[in-house]
């Protein structure tokens, strides 16, 4: 971004035609007060997604406030408001910064090799009036003090040029370099998000404890990627879940705030490779085959034995339930179609069972240390064959008529009515959510991020200096040297960069009057 | 010595330091409201002491020993033995708080910012820790009563609505990267509360000038030239440690919820924060923004920052929500 001054008139007005107006246009973007601008437009844009809640983390939340502001609602989801950091006002806002930070570094990189091969310019006819001067005789004559300085100068290096009867040294280019490689880093760190997103992908998959994953796009709950992925691609790699560790606080003020969560999986990198065991906890992902596996929630699976009126098993697997507070009150639904007559049961589940006149049944405790099943069944018509995709957690309970409500402890029994069959609370297994994500861009981002950071200090610590020295010859034999600098920076002190260069003057040759 | 009395002697340590800080308050804002015999705008000394013809370069080129209280007319400077007397109890509080925050690190057997609290303290320690760092090398006197005032905010606002007892993390808190990751971000903290300490001394010494009124109290402080270039020096090392927070803070975030960054509400407010700093330094560097203009600027970060750790630590659903409360 070219430092540019404020001009004395009002702006210019764009001149007519179109390639003026580009000129005129592109002049604007380039300024470092567009810049600015931009960059607090950058700060504003992005404050609605903290504050709204957003569909990439959590669309239910979404959906509610949406029902919940019929006025405003549609209107901001129109504006993208609820996909803030997706929405082409956001990106317009990010890309014009960017299209504004090309534009000034370019020129700039161009000035700065310039100047990296050139010397610095000849020393002021007059130092007395600049920072830091110093003026002082020594023993020698004028071509021997020039010849030190040169050599001393040289030495610490800085880049000097020399001419009749002065020297000039100017150091500190790094700083422009790290301003240089900051911006451009800033750019490759874009399009390694970019890059990120186009080849990327993550899914979301719920596994119970002693069942199996496989990854292929149909066992994912969830799955999305870049434009640029094939999903029938993804690594072939598969585990088990054999066994999920969690632990609560029991003691102190946080009570039922998790401490430990493990998950010891079996991974089968390859078909045909042997398998391994692994531990995956929270911070400590696994990575197989390019990809990483997170740990990232788990959850309670009641295995409900449920007959039909026949006496056939129909259900004997846990079914997944989904935590809905801290606590783990989970929710869930277990669908017979197979059942004669089909059966359908909503139910809740508590790990830590509690009932009261306000809240009704809800877990007091995340651990089951009394756990309890409150049931709803229904028969009738589930509504799988009506070829429209449902819920596996939810019951749709249209044509279906209720059969009664219980609740059960582990190992007790209920007897729907009218002998439509038997329901059975047999025990409890858990299951663990997994995240599996594989992001090409995120070495690319990590090194465009260490680099800016790099480029970022230079910038700012680095001071870019001139120092001179000017001599001239005494009647007695000795010199006059006349010494003094210029920080080019911002700010800074130069009395260390002067008094460094009179002592390399005054080695070794005594300083006289 | 068992759990219970270190949590007892931590507290203890901490309510010790609030009182001594309120004995530095009182000691820095007695210095600044003394009143020697000389009141008008001739008693600032840095003025004086600006050579003619320097004023080409900026003022920061002059050697640090022109504000020096060691140079004769500062010598009988009113409220010198006050502002001295400040600085001694703030170096005592500093080292009583550190006591304090290390015994609350043994007594939960991890680092001392797992929840608010904690990191209440821990900030209030990196506040006055820049401080102290920046008094070592210039005379800042006249810094302590906002920096001192703002400590004793974040110190009470702990003890009283924050205040959680020692526990456990939370598996997802434990990492090496809560070292490195939040550590990083308390001293910018504590940087940022400094800086914009002077940056609002900055535009009230500046609006002084203007109107050419440098009296009283104002004229206690150091000339505006000198608070901006102090801003600036505190702001741009604490920049590049918050890009580097942000960035460990994005690691860590890819180990522990597997995506670098998700435009979780601390995140995107930790980007707006780093956006309006970087706003800042752009500024500086722009004809027309310096000065007034670019101190407003480094206030509106700050403003973020807050907006950061008490909005969303306290009113917003985010995955940073560790506040143990």
């Amino acid at each position: 971004m070219t430092q540019t001054t404020i001009p004395q008139a009002p702006a210019p007005l764009p001149p007519m035609g179109t390639g003026g107006f580009l000129r005129w246009a592109w002049r604007q973007l380039t300024s470092m007060r567009v810049a600015l601008i931009l960059l607090f437009l950058l700060a504003i844009a992005s404050i609605p997604g903290s504050v709204l809640p957003q569909n990439g983390t959590d669309p239910i939340r979404v959906d509610d406030w949406i029902a919940g502001n019929p006025t405003w609602g549609p209107i901001l989801e129109r504006l993208g408001f609820f996909d803030v950091y997706a929405a082409p006002w956001f990106a317009a806002v990010y890309l014009l910064l960017f299209v504004s930070l090309i534009g000034c570094v370019l020129p700039r990189t161009a000035t700065h090799v310039r100047a990296l091969r050139s010397v610095p310019p000849p020393a002021p006819r007059r130092l007395d009036r600049l920072a830091g001067f110093r003026r002082f005789d020594v023993k020698g004559t004028p071509d021997d003090v020039l010849n030190a300085a040169e050599s001393g100068l040289r030495g610490r290096r800085w880049r000097v040029s020399r001419g009749d009867g002065w020297v000039a040294a100017e150091k500190g280019y790094l700083r422009e370099t790290g301003n240089l490689l900051f911006h451009v880093a800033l750019v490759t760190l874009l399009i390694s998000v970019a890059y990120g997103a186009l080849f990327g992908w993550r899914g979301n998959v719920i596994v119970r404890q002693g069942t199996g994953f496989s990854d292929t796009l149909t066992q994912y709950d969830a799955w999305g990627g870049g434009r640029l992925v094939d999903p029938a691609n993804l690594p072939p790699f598969a585990f088990t879940l054999d066994d999920f560790r969690v632990e609560f606080e029991r003691n102190s003020s946080q009570r039922g705030a998790p401490r430990l969560f493990e998950a010891d999986v079996t991974l089968y990198p390859r078909p045909g490779e042997a398998p391994e065991q692994a531990t995956i906890r929270v911070n400590e992902p696994l990575l197989v085959d390019g990809a990483k596996v997170f740990l990232v929630g788990h959850g309670y699976a009641p295995v409900l034995e449920v007959r039909d009126a026949l006496g056939r098993v129909v259900v004997d697997q846990g079914t997944v339930f989904l935590p809905q507070d801290g606590n783990f009150t989970s929710t869930g639904v277990v669908k017979a179609p197979d059942a004669r007559p089909a059966l359908g049961i909503q139910g809740l589940f508590l790990p830590t069972a509690a009932v009261d006149e306000i809240r009704g049944p809800h877990s007091i405790f995340p651990a089951p240390d009394d756990p309890a099943v409150f049931l709803s069944a229904w028969t009738g018509d589930l509504g799988l064959d009506s070829g429209v995709p449902q819920s596996i957690y939810r019951l749709d309970t249209a044509n279906m008529t209720q059969l009664g409500l219980e609740s059960l402890r582990p190992g007790e029994m209920w007897e729907l009515p009218e002998g439509t069959g038997t329901i059975e609370f047999v025990g409890l297994e858990r299951w663990a959510s997994f995240q599996i994500a594989h992001d090409p861009g995120k070495e690319p981002a990590l090194i465009s991020a260490a680099l800016a950071l790099v480029g970022l200090m230079l910038s700012l610590f680095i001071r870019r200096r001139r120092v001179w020295v000017r001599v001239s010859a005494e009647e007695s034999g000795d010199t006059v040297v006349q010494v003094a600098g210029l920080m080019r920076s911002d700010e800074g002190d130069l009395e260390p960069d002067v008094g460094e260069l009179v002592d390399i003057i005054a080695e070794g040759r005594p300083v006289s009057g | 010595m068992n759990a219970t009395t270190l949590a007892q002697w931590s507290n203890m340590a901490v309510y010790s330091a609030m009182c001594v800080l309120i004995l530095a308050l009182i000691a820095f804002a007695v210095s600044f409201a003394a009143r020697g015999r000389r009141t008008d705008a001739a008693a600032t000394p840095e003025r004086q002491a600006v050579p003619a013809g320097v004023g080409a370069a900026s003022a920061s080129d002059l050697p640090d020993a022109v504000e020096s209280p060691t140079l004769a007319p500062d010598a009988d400077e009113p409220g010198r033995r006050a502002g001295n007397i400040g600085m001694s109890l703030t170096w005592l509080a500093f080292g009583v708080l550190l006591v304090g925050v290390v015994l609350r690190g043994i007594w939960a057997e991890r680092v001392p910012w797992g929840n608010m609290y904690e990191f209440s303290l821990t900030m209030s320690l990196g506040i006055l820790a820049v401080f102290l760092i920046v008094s070592l090398r210039r005379d800042v006197r006249w810094l302590g009563l906002p920096v001192v005032g703002i400590t004793l905010l974040s110190l009470g606002m702990a003890v009283t609505v924050l205040y959680t007892e020692a526990a456990q993390l939370v598996p997802a808190l434990k990492s090496w990267w809560l070292v490195i990751h939040v550590s990083a971000a308390v001293v910018c903290a504590g940087a940022f509360t400094v800086s914009t300490m002077i940056a609002l001394l900055y535009l009230w010494r500046e609006r002084a000038e203007r109107r050419d009124r440098v009296t009283g109290i104002v004229a206690k402080l150091p000339d505006a030239q000198r608070l901006d270039t102090l801003s600036y020096r505190i702001i741009a090392f604490a920049f590049p440690l918050w890009t580097f927070a942000v960035i460990s803070g994005a690691i860590w975030a890819e180990n522990a919820w597997g995506r670098y960054w998700g435009w979780d509400p601390k995140e995107t407010w930790a980007f707006i924060t780093w956006v309006v700093y970087a706003g800042y330094l752009h500024a500086r560097a722009t004809a027309g923004w310096r000065g007034r203009r670019a101190a407003y600027i480094s206030i509106v970060g700050y403003v973020a920052l807050l907006v950061n750790y008490f909005g969303v630590n306290l009113f917003v659903n985010s995955l940073h929500s560790y506040s143990g409360m």
